[in-house]
């Protein structure tokens, strides 16, 4: 018998339909993957089996779980059901904990709540469970508050919360969206070791995951079923066109099929940059220090690296917006310095920058014509009213964006749109170099690829130099022609694409790698290749700030800070790099 | 959390020095004495006096002596009347007030809290549109409105309750004026404990601990109410500022001798060394609850104690 | 604009708009004037008999006519004074939000300290030691009611300043003027309407509190809250004295609070959506 079953679930707001007419099972001890992209459905699902949909949502269909309809349940069965037959862990742990309760506290409500434990008793079971998910000290976490925590910790606390009651099912929606990578790899490890018997239902838009974790996949378009199976048979021959799209828009880091080397002069020169903020009591932080950079025409330089790595400080001081504290940039020959204010109509004109989020970097309060015009406006005053908006209408033509787009306002733009605005206001002056911020990142994957090929056409066309910010490695590998790797501020290793991916030289860059899921069944699932987290960039570790998490330091690490070395045309900063 | 006491403790005396200075200066800054008002006086008595009250000095020395005054807890003697310290007629006014403020204020709480609570709990429902509405119209309406129109009815049409100070010493004689001076912040602390409690219980934290099956008592009460309660302890600086305001116009229409009636009468009579205590001494009273407000925010938000 | 689309906005603004309407042309068209007094009709009850609408004072003047004129100074000095806050409020914060750092940091710290005085009192005190006049009021309850104001326009700038699309501005080379005026100050306008409308009310209700502590307006002029004063003496005979006046005062105050409540809304939408 199957443990969950879903029969003819539908979820409607007001007129609109999230989620239609959807069907499957869960069996006991099965692992199965929910997937989908924004939108889909598959976290209305995952709230509507614990009974938790938003208010006004109709909820139509049958839910039965170990044989009851959750349907006919009083509120009070219910709640009996949570948390001891079904646990759900939650997307982004910062907002899923209650930040005012202490973590111990809010793991020990559930054991007493459901009469499972009290007292002492209930202490040693929540700490038991702390040191189950890998937490050091428990006996301090016990005490600590969530803010207290890492990422990947209060992801830690989040899965052993559904998982203390020792629940038949765990429902995980995007366990590990708003986590680094290499942490990533390290909580999947963990929903493995931990989950024993329990059945698992992983909602995640990454393919790579659901290839790695799950036996059978759920495949979800705008909240209808389109596809299910077995995973290795839906990888290897998926049955809606749908499933074809998703897997053909997925990534792989593995791939051969790499943009072709360029050979452009120099255009963009940065020396020795180092950026630093002022925290609360006078402590500096410093979120980048020392990096070199050279940019080419015609080329896609993308800057890897997890958070605080200071990827996005440095290119904000590159374009003047931030201050650099020490270092310069050398931009066609002539030195950019100070703020952006004061560096002139040229660089103004000639490099332009696109954000992750692409409605916040659009004004709420002005239509797409005024938008995308506004470079004309400011740089190009003789040109007169009619002859402004032929410009506009070409631009957004180039983003493939008709005319019907130009009185809209950015909320009434999607995100790949508003993205696309984004980068016709972008181009519309011609620019030589481009730098793109995460301007990816908040993209589904068809909508993504779509952005990414538009990028590579105007390169192609026009010769335009981008530098490509991003976290994902297999993004990265696909697009780009030179790749920069940054570990807390610092320089890790630059490289050609096909040598940094098939030759990392520097053992972060090579657990970069080995932590990115593969969107293949066939390729079986790496251990993380990395433990612990990123450091606080207050306190950097001493000599080779990667050291505490390296697994070949030694004792010069520890006490000398490597300088960067050239071998076989990788530049890399490590003692033990060949 | 004691570095966070002590810094909000340090950081309230620029704010007390400042009361003290505006409200000094504003006083010598009077056109005429406290003594004009009557007959003529001879030269000589009238420098007498001035000598007697230091008015003859520097205004700095004048401030300095008022300060060192402070500091030992002299508030100075009163210009009207005579045999008295502004300290003694302060220490004879001030328990009626802050028993009415204090019974105010712990009503206001109570009913704002739980009315608020109940109308978040049940959105749009029927219960929660009667609690606006009655909360929208207690915010509304001016507390010199609503006295009299209670007293009318209350107390002279149906004669329930006494209507003045001085027609009972029965314990009932407070019930009016202390609806009184509750209303408008029952009525405000309902609308913020509203607002605040949807808002937390469309957190994430909230559906996390509702999918633990912790049952809606549980979460309102360990999960919800916590941070919820947050704008609402904010607001209470304001609240006590608004009920000490309230206690005047209270304590003159049922003759309440409370502090309040006092101020009134001191700013009629122009009696500046006594209206000067008084703002002096409200003044530190509002600061000083500020400060307790401040410190039991960061006991209930452990995010606040570190910075 | 779907500002009139939102019921309680049109409402509220709708009642606002007629008592104003009838404040400003009523004295006009009645019979009786705000001063003559008639010994023969000492509080009479409301009658449409020679237009007495709202009876007569314990001086037999025509109370209707002196509530109109109630109206207007109550109205004139609660939106002087909402201007002079306004005013001050926006400047003061958005220059404090603008600059950030230093500046607004040491800016900030003048609005908290001041926030803790108690300035009912300071509003009494400078009642009682200056010669009362309207424009007095108007500074003291302008003076009471910018700092709101000033730390919500400087919260909304600060982060408005941080915002992406102004540092793609930047980056365009869109001047810091054009930065102020075309893309900082039109996100500001929802939140300064909403809260000028809420501070309305509060100007009211400064100005009513203090003519009815006799501190405010005075004879033969008069306000709403000179008129409460004067209806509580009489109310145990004459209860329209009181409830007249006390009832348009709630009714307006009650508007304004509505159509902020409902001017909120609207504006909340429109950045969700």
């Amino acid at each position: 018998m199957s443990l969950l079953e879903l029969e003819k679930l539908s979820i409607r707001y007001g007129n609109t339909t999230v989620v239609d007419n959807l069907g499957f099972t869960v069996g006991e001890g099965e692992s199965v993957g929910l997937v989908g992209e924004s939108g889909s459905g598959k976290s209305q699902t995952a709230l509507a089996i614990l009974g938790l949909s938003p208010r006004g949502a109709q909820v139509s269909g049958n839910i039965r779980f170990a044989g009851s309809d959750l349907a006919e349940l009083s509120q009070r069965e219910l709640d009996k059901l949570r948390a001891r037959r079904i646990g759900i862990a939650f997307q982004d742990p910062s907002q899923a904990l209650n930040p005012y309760l202490r973590v111990g506290r809010q793991l020990r409500e559930i054991l007493v709540r459901h009469g499972i434990a009290k007292g002492k008793d209930a202490d040693r079971q929540v700490m038991a469970m702390l040191e189950r998910v890998g937490l050091p000290d428990t006996e301090r976490q016990f005490m600590a508050y969530p803010h207290q925590l890492s990422g990947g910790m209060r992801q830690r606390v989040m899965l052993a919360s559904a998982l203390i009651a020792q629940p038949d099912l765990l429902i995980a929606d995007e366990p590990t969206t708003a986590l680094d990578v290499t942490v990533q790899a390290q909580i999947l490890d963990l929903l493995e070791e931990i989950r024993d018997n329990t059945a698992l239902l992983l909602i995640t838009h990454d393919l790579g995951i659901v290839a790695g974790h799950c036996e059978r996949m759920l495949v979800l378009e705008r909240g209808r079923l389109v596809d299910a199976g077995a995973t290795t048979a839906l990888f290897a021959s998926p049955g809606h066109a749908h499933t074809r799209a998703l897997l053909a828009a997925a990534p792989r880091i593995d791939t051969s099929d790499i943009p072709d080397a360029v050979h452009g002069k120099s255009i963009l020169g940065v020396e020795s940059a180092t950026v630093s903020y002022e925290e609360r009591g006078s402590r500096r932080l410093h979120a980048v220090s020392d990096v070199d950079l050279s940019l080419h025409v015609g080329e896609t330089l993308a800057i890897v690296g997890e958070s605080g790595s200071g990827k996005s400080s440095l290119v904000s001081a590159i374009l003047g917006l931030v201050p650099m504290e020490s270092g310069c940039v050398v931009y066609a020959g002539s030195e950019l310095n100070g703020p952006v204010e004061r560096r002139g109509k040229r660089q103004a004109r000639e490099l332009q920058l696109i954000f992750q989020d692409p409605i916040g970097a659009l004004n709420p309060q002005m239509r797409v014509r005024s938008l995308v015009g506004e470079p004309l406006v400011v740089h190009e005053t003789q040109l007169s009213s009619r002859q402004r908006l032929g410009r506009v209408t070409e631009a957004l033509e180039q983003v493939g964006l008709d005319a019907g787009y130009l009185e809209r306002f950015p909320h009434e733009l999607s995100g790949g749109q508003a993205q696309r605005v984004a980068i016709a206001r972008a181009l519309i002056l011609r620019p030589n170099v481009l730098v793109c911020d995460e301007a990816v990142a908040a993209l589904d994957g068809s909508v993504r690829q779509q952005v990414l090929s538009l990028l590579r056409q105007v390169q192609d066309e026009t010769g335009l130099a981008i530098i490509f910010i991003s976290h994902d490695l297999a993004v990265v590998r696909s697009i780009s022609h030179r790749v920069l790797v940054m570990y807390m501020g610092r320089f890790v290793e630059v490289a050609e694409n096909d040598a940094l991916f098939r030759h990392p030289r520097h053992p972060y860059t090579r657990a970069l790698i080995e932590a990115v899921p593969v969107p293949d069944p066939l390729v079986p699932p790496r251990k993380a290749p990395l433990q612990g987290e990123v450091p606080s960039l207050l306190k950097p570790p001493p000599g080779c700030v990667f050291h505490p998490r390296c697994p070949l330091a030694s004792d010069v690490c520890r006490q000398s800070c490597p300088g960067a070395r050239d071998i076989d045309g990788t530049r890399v900063a490590c003692h033990h790099a060949d | 959390m004691l570095r966070y006491t002590l810094l909000r403790l340090l950081g309230a005396i620029p704010t007390l020095l400042l009361v003290i200075v505006l409200a000094f200066l504003m006083v010598h800054a009077a056109p005429g004495g406290p003594f004009d008002a009557e007959r003529a006086l001879p030269a000589d008595v009238e420098a007498n006096i001035a000598r007697a009250y230091h008015l003859d000095e520097p205004l700095p020395q004048q401030f300095l002596r008022y300060l060192s005054g402070l500091l030992q807890g002299d508030l100075g003697p009163s210009f009207r009347y005579r045999d008295y310290t502004v300290n003694e007629l302060i220490g004879a006014a001030f328990p009626l007030s802050l028993k009415l403020g204090a019974m105010a204020m712990a009503l206001a709480l109570v009913l704002g809290v739980s009315a608020g609570t109940a109308a978040a709990l049940r959105q749009n429902s029927t219960l929660d549109r009667v609690v606006m509405a009655f909360a929208m119209t207690g915010i509304s309406i001016p507390v010199f409105v609503v006295a009299p129109i209670l007293v009318l009815f209350l107390a002279v049409k149906l004669q329930w309750l006494p209507a003045g100070w001085s027609s009972t010493t029965s314990a009932s004689r407070l019930v009016l004026p202390v609806i009184t001076l509750a209303l408008p912040q029952i009525a405000y602390i309902a609308r913020l404990t509203r607002a605040s409690m949807i808002d937390v219980l469309s957190r994430d934290f909230i559906r996390t601990a509702r999918a633990q099956g912790l049952g809606t008592m549980t979460v309102v009460r360990l999960h919800a109410l916590k941070p919820a309660m947050l704008p609402v302890l904010s607001y209470m600086g304001p609240a006590i500022a608004a009920i000490l305001t309230g206690s005047v116009v209270v304590e003159e229409i049922f003759g309440i001798p409370g502090l309040g009636q006092f101020f009134v009468r001191a700013a009629g009579n122009r009696d500046y060394t006594l209206v000067l205590g008084i703002v002096v001494f409200y003044a530190t009273l509002i600061v000083l609850l500020n400060l307790v407000v401040d410190i039991l925010y960061g006991v209930i938000d452990p995010r606040v104690r570190q910075r | 604009m779907s500002l009139l689309g939102n019921p309680t906005v049109r409402v509220s603004g709708g009642i606002v708009l007629f008592i104003a309407l009838v404040a400003l042309l009523g004295p006009f068209l009645s019979p009786n004037d705000y001063l003559s007094t008639n010994f023969d009709e000492l509080l009479s009850p409301p009658s449409f008999d020679g237009a007495r609408f709202f009876g007569t004072d314990d001086l037999g003047r025509d109370l209707f006519v002196r509530t109109m004129l109630g109206i207007r100074v109550t109205l004139v000095v609660a939106i002087v004074a909402s201007f002079v806050s306004l005013v001050i409020g926006v400047a003061y914060g958005a220059i404090a939000g603008f600059v950030g750092g230093r500046v607004d940091a040491a800016m900030m710290r003048v609005v908290d300290t001041l926030y803790a005085l108690p300035f009912i009192f300071f509003v009494i005190l400078l009642m009682v030691v200056f010669e009362r006049n309207l424009l007095l009021i108007f500074v003291a309850i302008g003076a009471v009611n910018w700092l709101d104001m000033a730390r919500i326009v400087r919260g909304q700038t600060l982060s408005l300043r941080e915002r992406e699309f102004v540092a793609a501005a930047r980056l365009m080379g869109v001047s810091p003027a054009r930065i102020v005026f075309r893309h900082i100050a039109p996100n500001l306008i929802g939140i300064v309407v909403v809260y000028v409308t809420l501070t309305i009310p509060q100007a009211i209700l400064v100005e009513s509190f203090l003519s009815f502590l006799g501190l405010g307006v005075q004879e033969p002029q008069t306000s709403l809250g000179a008129l409460v004063d004067a209806g509580v003496n009489q109310m145990e005979g004459a209860s329209w004295t009181l409830l007249i006046p006390g009832g348009l005062l709630a009714l307006i105050l009650m508007c304004f609070n509505f159509l902020g409540d409902g001017l909120r809304d609207v504006f909340d939408a429109r950045h969700v959506s």
